[in-house]
């Protein structure tokens, strides 16, 4: 042989060939008659054994008040905290001094989703969500704006808890 | 031209026409179910959207590979490049020609058609398109063409993966070539004849060649995997190394005439390795299959098609169990292992042939088949227990050079 092949030595069960053969055969073949694991997925989203995670990080939502209007009070923490500056965020303030973002848009393609807006939002306003089908036809869709995100009605992330690190 | 002749060509068109028909559609189901087994095995359901079960996926597929855009690659040879699929498609389509696949059918007819005129068949049909006298030389002959297709296309890619594949299925497949022709010797000692009405109908005599032939089916079996490329001998497209190899650079339908080769030469080899060692269209234990008639043929032919998909499943399963081959091993286990057994082998079964032949006198067939049955118990074990379990051969390829690992005799020292 040309190349040096190292040739370990070992019990003479450990290298029939024909044995392990016969082995792995028994083993595929019984894999033919155990369940099937796979999700049929755009007919089933979830089943008893899988579930999407409550802490999981996706679509962002805007909660609103009771008389339907966001949340965010501009502070402008979001923006700032952003690691990808994929939030927007223009101020405005009312007759009453009330702070209100006159322009909140999130640029789905750039966000990394890692959830910091969520965590510095004082007012509990912007979310990270439950959800993950954001499938869209051109570009510029992506960019939710303010309406489009208080119109998102799935469930939010629950975030990660220190005192309770294993979600339990 | 006679009525005799024409009704000949005409029975011979329609063999041509029922047959490639139906191995062009079961080539198409088989890609179907190799995505089945491999879903199954893999605790998944397979291709399950295109039609009830994904029974039109391989329509699908074949409808894309119809329409896809043809690529070729800056720099490759135009000719080579485009008549290498049909050099490997070819062949492959032409090995089953031979093949008896049921029962000779007893057929009588004298028609007038239109423009043909009067054609008339008397006699019997063997349920092959050709029933060659030189049988499986035929199939050895036609089956190492296409190593023509899978090495020129290689070459003509203009791509090094491609080149590389092309050149590892020349050299394994004319490597492998050998060990399978020489296989083959102790079934014509057997049968007397390389016909395959013959092989078959000597195994209706005695016994299927399985048993007394055992090490011949084994070394078959192998090099039969190594001609069609399949896992765990294919070295040829091992995508982790060569992209796809030889056919890295096609698309379209020029890549499906690959694969249905490659099918093909699945439906090939099972269907040899039926014939050669499970009797072909033999049923067990009844001689009812042998008079001859319409029902004998049918219910043969199933015979003969359980067995074959039991094969074809067989190379299926094989091919998610074992992983590929590193190449010098699939040399030394094709030059080292697998010719020697062979040649040894001929050697074996031509000395005991001859010693119950001549020495005890023996004819009939089946106690012919039954002293070589006990003979093969002893081979096989032989070859399974004391070869494999690594008592006389250390691993394929070993030389018995051992060496011995640094850390662990630091430990023990």
């Amino acid at each position: 042989m040309a190349i040096g092949v190292k040739v370990m030595q070992r019990p003479a069960h450990d290298v029939s060939y024909i044995r392990a053969t016969l082995k792995g055969m028994v083993l595929t073949f019984k894999h033919m008659f155990q369940p099937r694991v796979t999700l049929q997925y755009p007919e089933v989203r979830s089943s008893d054994d899988w579930r999407i995670a409550t802490r999981w990080r996706g679509t962002h939502r805007m909660l609103t008040d009771e008389q339907g209007r966001s949340k965010c009070v501009a502070c402008g923490l979001c923006p700032q905290i952003c690691p990808a500056n994929c939030i927007k965020l223009v101020p405005g303030e009312d007759e009453a001094g009330h702070r209100y973002p006159l322009i909140y848009e999130i640029d789905e393609f750039r966000c990394v989703f890692c959830g910091y807006c969520q965590e510095v939002c004082p007012e509990e306003a912007i979310h990270v969500g439950v959800h993950y089908e954001n499938a869209e036809y051109s570009r510029d869709r992506f960019v939710y704006d303010l309406e489009r995100l208080s119109a998102q009605v799935h469930p939010v992330s629950t975030l990660w808890d220190p005192t309770d690190p294993r979600g339990e | 031209m006679s009525p005799d002749m024409k009704g000949f060509l005409l029975v011979s068109v329609v063999k041509l026409l029922v047959i490639f028909t139906a191995l062009l559609v079961g080539v198409a189901l088989m890609t179907l179910m190799e995505r089945k087994v491999a879903g199954w095995m893999q605790n998944r359901p397979g291709p399950n959207r295109v039609g009830p079960f994904g029974i039109l996926q391989p329509a699908a597929d074949g409808i894309k590979n119809f329409i896809k855009e043809e690529t070729r690659p800056a720099g490759a040879n135009g000719i080579l490049f485009i008549v290498a699929p049909a050099f490997s498609f070819i062949p492959a389509m032409m090995l089953l020609a031979v093949i008896p696949l049921a029962a000779p059918l007893p057929l009588q007819f004298d028609v007038t058609l239109p423009v043909i005129g009067q054609a008339t068949y008397d006699g019997l049909m063997t349920v092959a398109i050709a029933d060659l006298p030189i049988g499986f030389l035929f199939v050895l002959a036609i089956s190492s063409l296409g190593v023509y297709g899978v090495a020129l296309a290689g070459w003509s890619s203009n791509s090094k993966y491609s080149l590389l594949g092309g050149l590892r299925a020349a050299a394994q497949m004319i490597s492998y070539e050998v060990a399978m022709g020489l296989a083959l010797i102790p079934v014509l000692l057997m049968a007397g004849n390389v016909s395959f009405s013959e092989i078959v109908s000597r195994q209706q005599e005695g016994l299927w060649f399985i048993g007394p032939l055992f090490i011949s089916f084994f070394v078959f079996l192998i090099a039969g995997f190594a001609e069609t490329n399949r896992l765990p001998f294919d070295l040829p497209e091992a995508e982790s190394e060569l992209v796809a190899g030889y056919h890295s650079e096609y698309s379209a339908i020029k890549f499906s005439m690959f694969m249905i080769a490659e099918f093909s030469h699945i439906v090939t080899i099972s269907a040899m390795v039926t014939t050669l060692f499970f009797g072909g269209w033999d049923i067990p234990f009844t001689t009812w299959d042998e008079q001859g008639g319409l029902a004998q043929t049918v219910v043969s032919h199933l015979f003969f098609f359980g067995k074959m998909f039991f094969w074809i499943f067989f190379v299926m399963w094989i091919r998610w169990t074992l992983p590929r081959f590193r190449y010098d091993q699939l040399m030394s286990l094709g030059w080292k292992v697998l010719l020697p057994i062979a040649l040894a082998y001929i050697l074996v079964t031509a000395g005991a042939i001859w010693g119950i032949d001549r020495g005890l006198g023996w004819t009939d067939p089946r106690r012919q088949a039954q002293a070589l049955l006990g003979l093969n118990l002893v081979l096989g074990w032989l070859l399974f227990y004391v070869l494999d379990r690594g008592r006389v051969v250390r691993g394929v390829g070993a030389v018995g050079r051992t060496v011995r690992v640094p850390v662990r005799a630091a430990v023990e020292g």
